[in-house]
């Protein structure tokens, strides 16, 4: 009897113990980087849905060519990106107040404190200094944690394959390291996308939504959203009705994870002296019940 | 069977043979033991399962499974790796109540429950390699390119160590199986440390796999989302060590009848009932845990939803009613009762793993996850396999039994 109270005492104990150690990670607001980034401006008004950023994004990232090509009906449905598809252009569901179809090109965002790269347990996915984060095929265990921790739903799988790959935009980092741009931004002809340094893209975004006024919602996609991105958009129709997660809030999600992350060392330094204590203390109290045992027989 | 070759000194190949793999019966009496209505079952699911598991390898995930770009993660994970690893944690439970605690009375079940944590974790890195697109890449993030801020990184190091842990703090029972002594005793002064190191590697994986959920607020239903994930998953993986090594031992007892010392045959209930007595206390604290969780994430609203009446479910069904059941198991002194507890605990545990992994997990998604048949049977087959793990080596080595040509460490 006496021992099993014990027991729970220990295990109460050991629980609690483990509570202090494991601090939850509540959402604490991310230090935004302010590392003049590469990024691009996508102004949805501007977007006419000729597609021609995913023929480039093909021919520039060895894909297939794009479904459909010129045809209207590729809209009927929003499509996603997939293993050989790494941006697409969606019709939005809702027009603009004048009446105008609002087309949405999609890629991986780029995040500043991306989730697929803290995800990812071998550095396949890793977010590099100059700005975009790319993928080290040859590091990959095909876990698909880069693709549920994404908050965007970029990182693609091979299902198909039994040697499969992670696949999304790579921002075309090999063309940026050579002084050129995204094959996207250097073909859209209205000026949709729009490359150039994070800081000024951002100062233009707002420039443009207080010098149309009521024209453009007033925010600036990717400004915050899951800890900023380095694609930023601004539209005339709701964010939601262009396919756009509205729920995310400011944190980065590797924020989430760092205090869970912070526990380890405490753990590793807290738990092996506690144990010794508490092995050494039961050892002395069975010593000591048995000679008592032991004396009470010699009575 | 105790008549042990290499203590005589010289080695004899067929007699180890003979006496050590086929129990003391040759060859062919061996194979006619094997025909038993139990082994034409495990046969059925190893000649259905196994092609299957080539299969998946030869055509890939997509062929073998329902998993999609939206929804990449399954029961893979939610049963072979998220459940598997919570109810292997009676290892790291028992050890540390035995050789930290000092709680001598519950030696008898030591063995036993290291062997099932290490077997539960083999066959979770068996099945994770069914899970991974890539298994053969599994050294890259142990050798050489370390993504040391993510939270898979963490659980992959620590169930790794934690492997050898357990490989380790179960050998002395296979040195004297072979009968070599040295090593033996090596292996058992190495006890104590063995289970500390155990135990920090456990509360850190069990905890981390939680962790891992941290990160999808904008995946997890809010109701199952909560920044006390880690916690929850590190207590309630106590919950599910202490239930487990009941159901375990409980089985095992009837199973294997004839291993089981006959002066241990008495002390089972009692040990059950202890065991009963911490999974009541736990289970309780759990549940005002997970209520705390609800308290926090103020999410009250959502309870009135289908998918808050699984949630109350899982939070009554699964938890609080168990922890009343087994105290009035303890009450009455019925070990029969904390037995079917246990084993109803256990399921509990296996459905709240799933219900973070694959129910409340893309719950917003438009296209939901079904499993499919063929991965249900990998994951049958993977489980199957343990089980015949299980029972070949405690009908071979000192699990259930002492050896009596050793004194009790
Ligand atoms: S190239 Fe420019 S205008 Fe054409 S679809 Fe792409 S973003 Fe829109
Ligand atoms: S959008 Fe997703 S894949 Fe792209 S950087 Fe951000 S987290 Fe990574
Ligand atoms: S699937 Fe590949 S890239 Fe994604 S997290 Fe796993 S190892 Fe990293």
């Amino acid at each position: 009897m006496d021992l099993s109270r014990r027991t729970f005492i220990k295990f109460a104990g050991a629980a609690g113990a483990a509570g202090l150690a494991a601090k939850p990670a509540r959402a604490e607001a991310s230090a935004l980087r302010t590392v003049n980034t590469p990024a691009v401006l996508v102004d949805t008004t501007r977007c006419v849905g000729c597609r021609g950023c995913e023929a480039a994004c093909g021919e520039s990232n060895l894909l297939p060519p794009p479904a459909q090509p010129g045809s209207d009906a590729v809209f009927s449905t929003p499509r996603r990106t997939d293993p050989s598809t790494y941006t697409v252009v969606n019709r939005a569901a809702a027009s603009s107040k004048e009446g105008d179809v609002r087309y949405v090109k999609r890629q991986c965002m780029h995040c500043l404190d991306p989730a697929c790269a803290s995800a990812c347990l071998a550095k396949a996915l890793e977010k590099t200094a100059a700005g975009p984060v790319v993928y080290h095929k040859e590091r990959c265990l095909g876990c698909r944690y880069c693709m549920v921790a994404c908050q965007f739903d970029v990182p693609k799988f091979d299902f198909d394959s039994p040697a499969p790959y992670i696949h999304k935009c790579t921002f075309c980092a090999e063309r940026q390291a050579q002084g050129l741009q995204p094959a996207c931004a250097s073909v859209c002809p209205t000026g949709a996308l729009q490359f150039g340094h994070r800081e000024e893209l951002l100062e233009e975004a707002r420039t443009r939504i207080y010098q149309n006024a009521g024209k453009y919602v007033h925010q600036v996609y990717g400004e915050f959203e899951a800890g900023g991105t380095s694609w930023l958009y601004i539209t005339d129709v709701p964010f939601d009705k262009l396919g756009f997660r509205t729920d995310l809030g400011p944190t980065s999600p590797p924020e989430l994870t760092r205090t869970a992350l912070a526990a380890v060392p405490f753990v590793l330094t807290l738990w092996p002296p506690l144990l010794m204590g508490l092995y050494t203390f039961s050892k002395r109290r069975a010593e000591a019940s048995k000679s008592g045992e032991k004396e009470a027989h010699h009575d | 069977m105790t008549d042990t070759t290499l203590d005589r000194g010289g080695f004899d190949v067929r007699s180890f043979i003979r006496d050590k793999i086929f129990l003391g019966m040759s060859l062919g009496e061996y194979f006619r033991s094997l025909l038993t209505p139990g082994n034409a079952v495990f046969a059925l699911i190893l000649i259905v399962g196994v092609p299957i598991i080539v299969y998946r390898f030869a055509f890939g995930i997509g062929a073998s499974s329902h998993l999609t770009q939206m929804n990449p993660w399954g029961i893979w994970i939610g049963l072979d790796v998220m459940s598997g690893v919570a109810l292997a944690a009676g290892g790291f439970t028992v050890a540390t109540a035995v050789y930290v605690l000092g709680l001598k009375e519950y030696h008898p079940i030591v063995r036993p429950a290291v062997l099932t944590g290490f077997l539960g974790y083999l066959f979770v890195v068996i099945g994770l390699c069914a899970d991974l697109g890539r298994p053969w890449k599994l050294p890259v993030p142990m050798a050489y390119s370390f993504g040391t801020g993510s939270v898979m990184f963490e659980v992959g190091w620590c169930v790794c160590l934690y492997l050898i842990v357990l490989a380790l703090e179960f050998s002395p029972a296979a040195f004297e199986w072979l009968g070599l002594r040295k090593a033996r005793e090596w292996a058992i002064r190495m006890t104590l440390a063995l289970t500390i190191l155990g135990l920090c590697l456990s509360t850190l994986h069990q905890s981390s796999l939680g962790a891992l959920f941290l990160m999808m607020p904008h995946r997890l239903h809010p109701l199952w989302y909560s920044g006390f994930v880690p916690i929850f998953f590190f207590v309630s993986a106590i919950i599910a060590g202490l239930s487990m090594v009941i159901v375990e031992s409980g089985l095992s007892h009837r199973v294997f009848k004839d291993q089981v010392d006959p002066k241990d045959h008495g002390k089972l209930d009692k040990l059950t009932l202890g065991l009963a007595r911490g999974a009541a206390v736990v289970l309780f604290a759990y549940f005002f845990l997970k209520l705390q969780g609800l308290v926090d994430s103020g999410r009250f609203d959502l309870l009135l939803t289908p998918y808050g009446y699984w949630f109350l479910f899982e939070m009554l069904g699964f938890i609080l009613i168990p922890s009343f059941l087994y105290a009035i198991a303890v009450r009455r002194q019925n070990a029969t009762l904390a037995r079917w507890v246990a084993g109803w605990t256990v399921l509990g545990i296996v459905v709240n793993r799933l219900n973070l992994s694959v129910i409340a997990f893309n719950w917003n998604a438009p296209e939901r996850y079904v499993p499919g048949f063929m991965e249900i049977m990998i994951s049958v087959t993977i489980i199957t396999i343990g089980i015949m793990t299980f029972r070949w080596i405690v009908n071979r080595m000192p699990v259930l039994r002492e050896d009596p040509s050793y004194p009790q460490h």
